[in-house]
C-alpha cells in the first residue's frame, strides 16, 4: 500500500493492511492473499499517492513463520487477512466463543487509541508451511497452538489467564484512589465490573502492577504487545461481565485500560527499544489542540445502484472501493460524509516534569494522540501519568521525490491519563507523591537510617557550606521530615498541622538566606519569595481572566503552590501588615480561605514556613526582646515551633573554626567536598521515602514523657508565678519528636526522639524566649509579646508615680518634665522616658489623670 | 584501517560509507566508534583542524555540501530527540537488487527505500540550536579567521581571494610572527568595534527585517552570524545548554530538506490532519530552510574552556612550555595593564587594581547553591560626561573574548527580554539577553537609569539581574514553571552612586583628573591605548590567569585564621565571616593575577591591604553620602 505509514520495520509486527468486511472471517483465510492483490491495484483511488510496490512486493507467509522463535522478531508484513473490523478477536476466538446474547447485543467501539485496524491474524504453527524454524517448533510442542503474528501470545491462554485473574485478583494492601470504596478482601476487578454494571461507564481501569503480581508472563506481554493483548482483555472482560450481568446495558463494550506500566518513567530515557510497546511516563501539559474528528469508518454509496458499503479506516487511510459489488459498475461510489463514523482526537503536548530533568539540559516534549473520551479530559498545566503506546512514524514519502527524510515522527497513543495532581486540587488526604525508589535506593537508604549517628549525618549534610548552626540546622531537618499528618475531622477539630514552622532571626549577614536558599532547593515542592517583594496577593491566590478562554480562573500564590512543601520567606519583617495577617490563617489551620471576584473556596495550604527575619535596628539587641528586635506581632510569632536566634557568636575558637572552613572552601577540589558529605540527592530521597512511608505513632513511654515536659515546662512558671508552656508548645514538642522519629524511619515515637524534640525546643525558646532582664527563659513573650518581668515593673513604676503625685498633694496641674524629674530622683532603678509615658498611660487608663501637651492633669 | 582516505575534508561521507560496507561482513566490528575515532586522530594531527574550514568566518554558499566544517557556538537550545533509519535497505529499481545502506550523519535517504525491510534498524539522535558565541568580539573573531584561512581543501577560490584580501600575506605565517603587522588592522576593528556597538544599542530591528520572516534566536540584539541545527550522535546526555563547543561535523544543506517543509505547507496538511499537529510556527522552527539553517551532522565536538582563538587549543596542562613562559611573563604584563587601566579610570590605581581582578574572576566551583570564585564588581562614581561609560566598554570589550554592552536605560529594563523564555507554540527557547556563554563580560551600564517607573517586565528584569549577581543562575521562564540554569558571567556594573544592584564588591573611583579637564582627558584616553601585540599580549594574560590552578597551603592558611581571628578581637564589627569570604576571593584572584598558582603570605597581605583601602575609601564615601548601604 501506498505510504509507508508502517512502523520502523525493526521491530514491526505482521498486520494486515487490508480492510477487511464481517464477511471475510474464518481462520487464515486464504483468499486474502488473492483479494489484497484486487484492492491495491484497484484501491487507493481516493487518497494517497504512493507506490503500491512496497507492499506487494513483501515476502509472503512462509518467511514470516522464520521468526517466531523469539518474541520481538522483525517480521514483514504478511498478508494474511481476517476477522471482522467490528469485533475484537480472531475468527478462532468467534467461533468457539460464547455467543452470549450480552456480547453479542452491546457494540464495540473502535479503539482507535490501539491503532485503528489492527486485528493481528492468529497462525496456527503446526499448520504452517514447513519452513518454520525449529525454535519454532520447539514452542510449538509446548503447547502453545495458536499465536498472532509476530508474536508469542497465544488468545485462548491469555485470555483465560486474564479471566482469572480479574476473578481471584485480591490486593488487601491497596492503598490506591482508585479502590476507595471497595472490599479489599474481595477479588478486586469483580467488584469493579459490579461498579460498571451499576454506573455503566464501560472502562475498566487495570493497574499492571497487579498483573505483574499475579502474572509475570501476562504482564510481559501486555508490555511488548499492547496493542494485540488489550483486545483480548476487552474480549475477555465483555464474556465475563456479560456472564455476571446478563441484563445490564452498556453504550459499548467494555474497554480495558491498563496503567502504572512499569516500563519506562521518565520520558527522557524513551528510545527505539520502546517503540510499538505499552508505557507510562509522567510529565506536565503545555499544550492540547482542538478536537479532530476523525474518520473511523466510511460510508460509500453506489451512485447506480444506491448499494451502500462501509470502509474501515486503516491506520489513517481509506481504500475507496472501486467497483460496486452489487451491479459491478466501476468507480460508482461515492462517500457520504455524514453518515460516516468519526471518532474524537486530540493532540496533547507534554513536557517532562522539571524534577525529571538532569541539571543545564532542557525539557524534552512529546507528543499524545488522546482518543474518544480520553479527549479534553486534560489541561495545559496538569501534571499527568500517561499510559499508552508509544509509536513512530516515518516521515511521509513525496511522490515528486525519490528520496525521504530519514526520520520518523514519534507519538504516544494514551490508553490512560491519571492526573498527579489531582489529588492537591481537591484535598482529600494523604500524599499521593508516588515517587518509586528503586530497591538499592531503599536499601541504601535503610542502611543509612539504621546507623546510630543518622542524625547528625543528615543534619551536617544540610547546607554544608553554612558553617555551625548545628541546632538551627538539627531544627530545620526536623521542618523537611515533619509531624505525622493527624486526622480529628470526626471530633470536629479538623486537621492538626503536622507541619513545622521556623523563624530564624538574627544580624544580617549571618547566612539567613543561604538556609533559605539551600531548603528552597532542596525540597521539590519548594517556594521562595521575599517579604519585600511579595502581596498578600501573590502569596494566597488571585483571580484574572483567562487570556484564552475568557473565563475567571483561580492562579495560585507562593503559599498554595507549596502545599506539602515549604515556603520560604526571607526578610520577613519587612512584609506588609496585611500580607503577614495572611499568615495566621495558614501557619495554623493550614488552609486559604479566599473571596474574590465571585470566587469563593478554601485552598490547602499544608506548608512548612521557613521565615528568615532581621532585627529593626539591623543589629540584634541583646538588651531587648524577641519581639521587640523584630517587630514582629506575637499572634504570628506564636506559631512558630522554633524560633532560632543567627547571631555572631564572637568568641575566638568560633572565629578560627569558621575561617578554617572558609579557607577550605576556596582551594579543596570538587572531589574532596563530596567524600565529605552526604549527596544532596541522597538528602532528598531520604526526605522523600521518609515522608511517603513512614508514619510514626506515639508509644506509651513517649506519651508519658511528652506529658512530663509540659508539666515540668508549666511548673517551671508556676514558681514564678507566670504561664511557660501553653497547649501549642505540647503540639510543638509532639510534632518535633514524630519529625525526630521519622528521621530514624521509626514508625513509634520513642523516649528518645521525645529527648531530642524537649532539648530542641528548650535550645530555640533559650535563644528567643530569654527575658533580657532576669536571664530566665519566659514564653510569654513570645505569646503575649511582653516578659512578665517587664509587665510587673511596668506596673511598679505606676504604683511609684501615683505614690509620688498622691506624696504632692492638690495639685490638680504639673509639668510633664518636672514630674518626670521628680520620678527619676526617687526611683533606684533607671526610669527611660519610654517607661514613664507609659506609665502615665496606665495611670490615665484608670481614669486618674490625663496628659494634655506637657501638662499633666489629675481628674479625681 | 582501510583504504587511503584521502580527502577526508571533503568528502567525509565517502569515509564513513567505506567503512559501513566494511563492517557489513564482519558484524560486530563497531565500525560507528571507528569512525568517529579515525576523524579524532585526523584531527589530533599537526595543524589538521585548522585546514578545516569554519562556518563561522566562511559564507554558507562557499562551503561544499557534505564536507567537513567545524564551527564554534553555543547550544542555545537543545530540541526533542528523533528517531532515524540508521540502517535501511534500498532497492535497486533496474536489477531489483536489494542494497543495505547507512544513514547515519544523513539527513535524506537516497531513492526507493524499502520501508517495510526488516533489516531497517531504527536508531536516535539529538538535535541541538546552535548560535555562534555570543557578544564575541570582532577583534578575536577576525584574527581566528586568519587562523582559518590556509584552507587547502576548499576550491571555490575566485570569490575567496577578494573576501579576505586584506590579510592575504598573514595565512601562512604563525602567530607570533604575525602580531606585529596588524597595526593597522587593528584600526579597522576599533572602527568596527564601535559600529558593532552601536548597532547593539540602538537597533536591533534591522537584522530581523533582513531575515526575512525567519527569526534566528541569537541571544543578544544585532548579533549575526549563521545559526546550525547540530545532529548529535551520542553521548547527548554530556552537553548542557549554553556549553560552548566547537563541531566538527558534516555539512548538510540539502535542498530537499527545505523543499519537504514546501510540499508539506501547500498539499499534505490540508489532506490529513495527523501532518498538521505540529504548527505553522513549529514547523518555521524546527525545519528552517537549509540555506538559512545548516545542519551539521556531529563527528566529534571539543568543549570549549574558553573562546580565545589566540591562545593554544588545548588545555593548559598538556602545554608546559606555553604555560612557563606566559607564567614568567605575567607579573610584567600586569604592570602594563595596571598602568593603562589607572589611565583609564582617572587615575585611580586602585580601581584598577580591582578591575584587573574583576577581568580574570570566574566561577571555578559551586558549593551546594554558593557560587565561588565570581567577582561581581560595581565601579562607582563614573563621570558621566563624554560618554565615558561607553569609552571604557570599548577598553574592556577590546581585551576580552566576548562581551555586551546594557544600557540599563528605563526602556531597556522595560522592554527587553534579558531571561530566555518557552515559547510553546513554537516549542523552542526564545533566547533573552543573559542567554550567554561563560566568561562573557556582561558590563551594565546604570549611569542610563533615568527617573521613571519600572513595569512587570522591568521589576522581572532587574531580579533577574540581581539573582544572576548573587547566585550565578539564571531562572528560565518554562511558563508553567521556572527553571534554574547556573551560569558564569562577569557582570560589571558602572554607576554614579552606589548600584541598586548588589555586588561583591564596590570601589568609588576617585578621579586625579579636575573636572574643568574632564572632557579633555577622555576625549584623549584612546590615543594611549596600547598597541596590537600588546593588546594580544594583555589577551592572552587575562584568559591565562583565568584558568591557572589554585590553591592555599596549610601554612597559609594558619596564618590566614590567626589573622581573622586577630582582627575580630580587636573589634568583632569590623569584619564578619562575609568579609572574610570576600578577603579570600580577592586574595585568591590577585595571586592569579601575579601569576602564583598558591597564596602567599605577601598575597594574602596585599589583599588585606588593598580590601582596606577599599573599606575605608566607602566608609569615606558613605559619610559624604548619607546613604544607607
Amino acid at each position: 500500500m501506498s505510504s509507508p505509514t508502517s512502523t520502523p520495520g525493526g521491530r514491526k509486527r505482521g498486520r494486515n493492511t487490508n480492510p477487511s468486511t464481517p464477511s471475510s472471517e474464518g481462520p487464515i483465510s486464504p483468499p486474502s492473499q488473492k483479494r489484497r492483490g484486487q484492492d491495491s491495484s484497484t484501491g487507493d483511488l481516493m487518497q494517497m499517492p504512493t507506490s503500491p510496490a512496497t507492499d506487494v512486493l513483501s515476502p509472503s507467509a512462509p518467511q514470516d513463520t522464520s521468526l517466531f522463535s523469539s518474541p520481538r522478531p522483525s517480521v514483514p508484513p504478511n498478508e494474511v487477512d481476517m476477522s471482522s473490523p467490528l469485533m475484537y478477536g480472531t475468527p478462532s476466538s468467534r467461533v468457539e466463543g460464547t455467543p452470549r446474547s450480552g456480547v453479542r447485543g452491546t457494540p464495540a467501539r473502535q479503539r482507535p487509541d490501539l491503532g485503528s485496524v489492527r486485528k493481528a491474524p492468529q497462525v496456527d504453527l503446526q499448520s504452517e508451511p514447513p519452513s518454520a524454524e525449529g525454535a519454532a517448533a520447539s514452542e510449538a510442542n509446548a503447547g502453545q497452538r495458536l499465536v498472532i503474528w509476530g508474536t508469542d501470545v497465544n488468545v485462548g491462554t491469555c485470555k483465560e489467564k486474564f479471566q482469572r485473574f480479574l476473578q481471584r485478583f485480591i490486593d488487601p494492601s491497596s492503598t490506591e484512589d482508585e479502590n476507595a470504596g471497595l472490599d479489599l478482601n474481595e477479588p478486586l476487578y469483580m467488584q469493579k465490573l459490579e461498579e460498571i454494571s451499576v454506573v455503566g461507564d464501560p472502562v475498566l481501569n487495570v493497574s499492571c502492577l497487579h498483573v505483574q503480581a499475579f502474572d509475570a508472563e501476562l504482564y510481559r506481554q501486555l508490555i511488548s504487545y499492547p496493542q494485540e493483548v488489550i483486545p483480548t482483555f476487552d474480549m475477555a472482560v465483555n464474556e465475563l461481565f456479560f456472564e455476571r450481568f446478563p441484563d445490564s446495558i452498556l453504550e459499548f463494550q467494555i474497554q480495558v485500560r491498563p496503567y502504572n506500566a512499569l516500563k519506562t518513567r521518565n520520558m527522557r530515557s524513551l528510545n527505539p527499544e520502546d517503540i510499538d510497546q505499552l508505557i507510562t511516563i509522567s510529565g506536565m501539559v503545555i499544550r492540547t489542540s482542538q478536537l479532530i474528528p476523525e474518520m473511523q469508518e466510511a460510508f460509500f454509496q453506489c451512485q447506480v445502484c444506491a448499494y451502500s458499503t462501509r470502509v474501515e479506516v486503516d491506520r489513517g487511510r481509506i481504500a475507496e472501493p472501486a467497483v460496486c459489488r452489487h451491479c459491478n459498475t466501476t468507480h460508482s461510489l461515492a462517500l457520504i460524509h455524514n453518515r460516516s463514523l468519526f471518532s474524537d482526537k486530540q493532540m496533547i503536548k507534554i513536557q517532562e516534569s522539571p524534577e525529571d530533568m538532569p541539571a543545564g539540559q532542557t525539557p524534552h516534549t512529546t507528543i499524545v494522540y488522546g482518543h474518544n473520551d480520553l479527549v479534553d479530559k486534560v489541561q495545559p498545566g496538569d501534571r499527568i501519568n500517561i499510559t499508552g503506546i508509544y509509536r513512530a512514524v516515518p516521515m511521509r514519502a513525496n511522490p515528486r521525490q525519490s528520496n525521504v527524510k530519514s526520520v520518523y515522527k514519534t507519538h504516544i497513543d494514551a490508553i490512560h491519563f491519571r492526573k498527579t495532581d489531582e489529588k492537591r486540587l481537591h484535598g482529600l488526604d494523604e500524599e499521593t507523591e508516588q515517587k518509586l525508589f528503586t530497591e538499592d535506593r531503599v536499601q541504601t537508604l535503610k542502611e543509612l537510617a539504621a546507623k546510630p549517628d543518622v542524625y547528625e549525618r543528615l543534619s551536617s549534610a544540610l547546607a554544608p557550606s553554612i558553617y555551625e548552626h548545628e541546632d538551627i540546622k538539627k531544627g530545620i531537618l526536623l521542618q523537611l521530615f515533619g509531624g505525622t499528618r493527624k486526622d480529628f475531622s470526626q471530633t470536629g477539630r479538623g486537621h492538626f498541622r503536622a507541619e513545622v514552622n521556623i523563624l530564624l532571626c538574627g544580624d544580617p549577614g549571618t547566612s539567613k538566606s543561604q538556609l533559605l536558599q539551600y531548603v528552597f532547593n532542596l525540597v521539590p515542592r519548594g517556594q521562595y519569595t521575599s517579604g519585600k517583594g511579595s502581596s498578600a496577593v501573590g502569596l494566597t491566590a488571585y483571580v484574572m481572566k483567562d487570556p484564552e478562554t475568557r473565563q475567571l480562573v483561580l492562579q495560585t500564590g507562593a503559599l498554595v503552590l507549596s502545599d506539602n512543601g515549604i515556603c520560604c520567606i526571607d526578610e520577613f519583617d519587612k512584609m506588609s501588615d496585611s500580607t503577614r495577617s495572611v499568615l495566621h490563617e495558614v501557619m495554623e489551620q493550614q488552609t486559604l480561605s479566599i473571596a474574590k471576584a465571585g470566587i469563593i473556596c478554601q485552598l490547602n495550604a499544608r506548608t512548612a514556613v521557613l521565615a528568615a527575619a532581621n532585627p529593626v535596628e539591623s543589629q540584634w539587641n541583646p538588651k531587648k526582646t524577641t519581639i521587640e528586635n523584630i517587630q514582629l506581632p506575637h499572634t504570628l510569632l506564636s506559631r512558630f515551633d522554633l524560633i532560632f536566634l543567627m547571631l555572631d557568636p564572637q568568641d575566638e575558637a568560633y572565629d578560627r573554626r569558621l575561617a578554617h572552613h572558609l579557607v577550605s572552601l576556596y582551594y579543596q577540589s570538587e572531589e574532596q567536598m563530596e567524600e565529605e558529605f552526604l549527596d544532596m540527592a541522597v538528602l532528598r530521597d531520604y526526605i522523600a521515602y521518609a515522608r511517603t512511608y513512614i508514619n510514626p505513632r506515639l508509644s506509651e513511654e513517649a506519651s508519658q514523657a511528652l506529658i512530663e515536659a509540659y508539666v515540668d515546662m508549666r511548673k517551671i512558671g508556676s514558681g514564678r508565678g507566670m504561664v511557660s508552656a501553653y497547649p501549642r508548645q505540647l503540639e510543638s514538642l509532639i510534632r518535633l519528636a514524630e519529625a525526630h522519629a521519622k528521621v530514624r524511619f521509626s514508625e513509634k515515637v520513642e523516649t528518645i526522639d521525645v529527648e531530642e524534640a524537649k532539648r530542641l525546643h528548650r535550645e530555640a525558646l533559650k535563644q528567643s524566649a530569654t527575658d533580657p532582664r532576669t536571664g530566665f527563659v519566659d514564653i510569654s513573650i513570645l505569646t503575649t509579646g511582653m516578659s512578665a518581668t517587664a509587665r510587673k515593673r511596668k506596673e511598679d513604676v505606676a504604683q511609684a508615680l501615683k505614690k509620688l503625685i498622691q506624696a504632692k498633694g492638690k495639685t490638680p496641674a504639673m509639668k510633664y518634665q518636672q514630674l518626670l524629674d521628680d520620678l527619676r530622683g526617687q526611683s533606684e532603678t533607671a526610669i527611660t522616658k519610654e517607661l514613664f509615658d507609659e506609665a502615665l498611660r496606665a495611670l490615665a487608663d484608670e481614669d486618674y489623670l490625663t496628659v494634655t501637651g506637657k501638662t499633666v492633669r489629675l481628674l479625681a | 584501517m582501510p583504504s587511503t582516505h584521502t580527502d577526508w575534508i571533503n568528502s567525509p561521507l565517502a569515509v564513513v560509507e567505506e567503512m559501513f560496507a566494511a563492517s557489513q561482513n564482519s558484524p560486530n566490528s563497531g565500525w560507528e566508534a571507528k569512525v568517529v575515532e579515525f576523524f579524532k586522530e585526523q584531527l589530533k594531527e599537526k595543524d589538521a583542524h585548522i585546514s578545516v574550514p569554519s562556518l563561522n568566518d566562511v559564507p554558507l554558499h562557499y562551503l561544499k555540501p557534505n564536507s567537513l566544517v567545524k564551527f564554534r557556538c553555543l547550544i542555545q537550545d537543545m530540541f526533542d530527540p528523533e528517531f532515524y533509519m540508521g540502517v535501511y535497505e534500498t532497492v535497486d529499481a533496474s536489477t531489483k537488487a536489494n542494497v543495505l545502506r547507512c544513514g547515519k550523519y544523513k539527513d535524506v535517504t537516497e531513492c526507493g527505500v524499502d520501508l517495510n525491510s526488516s533489516n531497517t534498524v531504527t536508531a536516535e539522535r539529538q538535535t541541538f540550536y546552535c548560535v555562534p558565541v555570543p557578544g564575541e568580539n570582532p577583534c578575536y573573531a577576525s584574527s581566528s579567521q586568519a587562523r582559518v584561512v590556509p584552507s587547502t581543501s576548499y576550491v571555490p577560490s575566485r570569490q575567496k581571494r577578494s573576501y579576505e584580501d586584506d590579510d592575504d600575506d598573514m595565512d601562512t605565517q604563525p602567530q607570533k610572527q604575525r602580531e606585529p603587522q596588524s597595526g593597522p588592522h587593528s584600526l579597522i576593528e576599533q572602527q568596527g568595534n564601535s559600529d558593532c556597538k552601536r548597532q547593539e544599542t540602538e537597533a536591533p530591528s534591522t537584522q530581523t527585517a533582513s531575515a526575512s520572516h525567519i527569526d534566528l534566536n541569537f541571544p543578544l540584539p544585532g548579533e549575526k552570524g549563521p545559526s546550525c541545527l547540530v545532529k548529535v550522535y551520542e553521548d547527548w546526555e554530556s552537553f548542557k545548554l549554553n556549553d560552548t563547543l566547537e563541531v566538527y561535523g558534516i555539512l548538510s544543506v540539502s535542498p530537499a530538506l527545505s523543499a519537504l517543509a514546501d510540499e508539506k505547507d501547500a498539499s499534505s496538511s490540508v489532506l490529513d490532519p495527523t501532518e498538521s499537529m505540529e504548527t505553522a510556527e513549529e514547523q518555521r522552527v524546527h525545519s528552517p530552510p537549509a540555506s538559512l539553517v545548516p545542519r551539521l551532522h556531529m563527528l566529534y565536538a571539543k568543549p570549549l574552556q574558553h573562546n580565545n582563538p589566540l591562545l593554544p587549543s588545548f588545555s593548559l596542562t598538556d602545554n608546559s612550555a606555553f604555560l612557563s613562559s606566559t607564567l614568567s611573563e605575567m607579573a610584567t604584563i600586569r604592570a602594563e595593564l595596571l598602568t593603562y587601566f589607572t589611565h583609564v579610570l582617572l587615575g585611580d590605581s586602585l580601581a584598577a587594581e580591582y578591575l584587573i581582578l574583576h577581568l580574570i574572576s570566574s566561577v571555578y566551583t559551586r558549593r551546594d547553591i554558593l557560587p565561588l570564585g565570581k567577582f561581581t564588581l560595581n565601579l562607582s562614581g563614573c563621570p558621566t560626561v563624554a560618554s565615558y561609560t561607553e569609552r571604557l566598554y570599548q577598553i574592556i570589550q577590546q581585551l576580552v573574548p566576548s562581551s555586551y554592552y546594557l544600557g540599563m536605560s528605563l526602556q531597556n529594563m522595560n522592554q527587553m527580554r534579558l531571561v530566555p523564555k518557552k515559547d510553546y507554540v513554537a516549542n523552542r527557547l526564545v533566547s533573552g539577553a543573559l542567554q550567554l556563554a561563560r566568561n562573557t563580560s556582561l558590563f551594565l551600564d546604570e549611569t542610563k537609569l533615568e527617573q521613571g517607573q519600572l513595569d512587570t517586565t522591568g521589576v522581572r528584569n532587574v531580579t533577574a539581574l540581581g539573582n544572576l549577581i548573587s547566585w550565578q543562575k539564571v531562572d528560565y521562564d518554562f511558563n508553567y514553571h521556572q527553571m534554574e540554569f547556573p551560569c558564569n558571567i562577569n557582570v560589571l556594573v558602572v554607576s554614579e552612586g552606589r548600584s541598586l544592584l548588589p555586588s561583591d564588591s564596590q570601589v568609588h573611583v576617585q578621579s586625579h583628573v579636575a573636572p574643568p579637564h574632564m572632557e579633555e582627558y577622555l576625549s584623549s584616553i584612546h590615543m594611549h591605548s596600547p598597541t596590537s601585540s600588546q593588546l594580544n599580549k594583555l589577551r592572552i594574560y587575562l584568559c591565562v590567569a583565568r584558568l591557572l590552578d589554585y590553591s592555599i597551603s596549610d601554612e597559609v592558611t594558619k596564618s590566614v585564621e590567626d589573622d581573622f581571628v586577630d582582627m575580630r578581637k580587636d573589634d568583632p564589627q569590623s569584619i564578619s565571616a562575609e568579609d572574610l569570604h570576600k578577603m579570600l576571593v580577592v586574595a585568591r584572584l590577585l595571586s592569579l593575577s601575579l601569576g602564583q598558582t598558591s597564596l602567599s603570605r605577601d598575597t594574602w597581605l596585599k589583599a588585606k591591604h588593598i580590601e582596606a583601602q577599599r573599606r575605608s575609601r566607602m566608609e569615606q564615601h558613605k559619610c559624604v553620602n548619607g546613604n544607607e548601604p
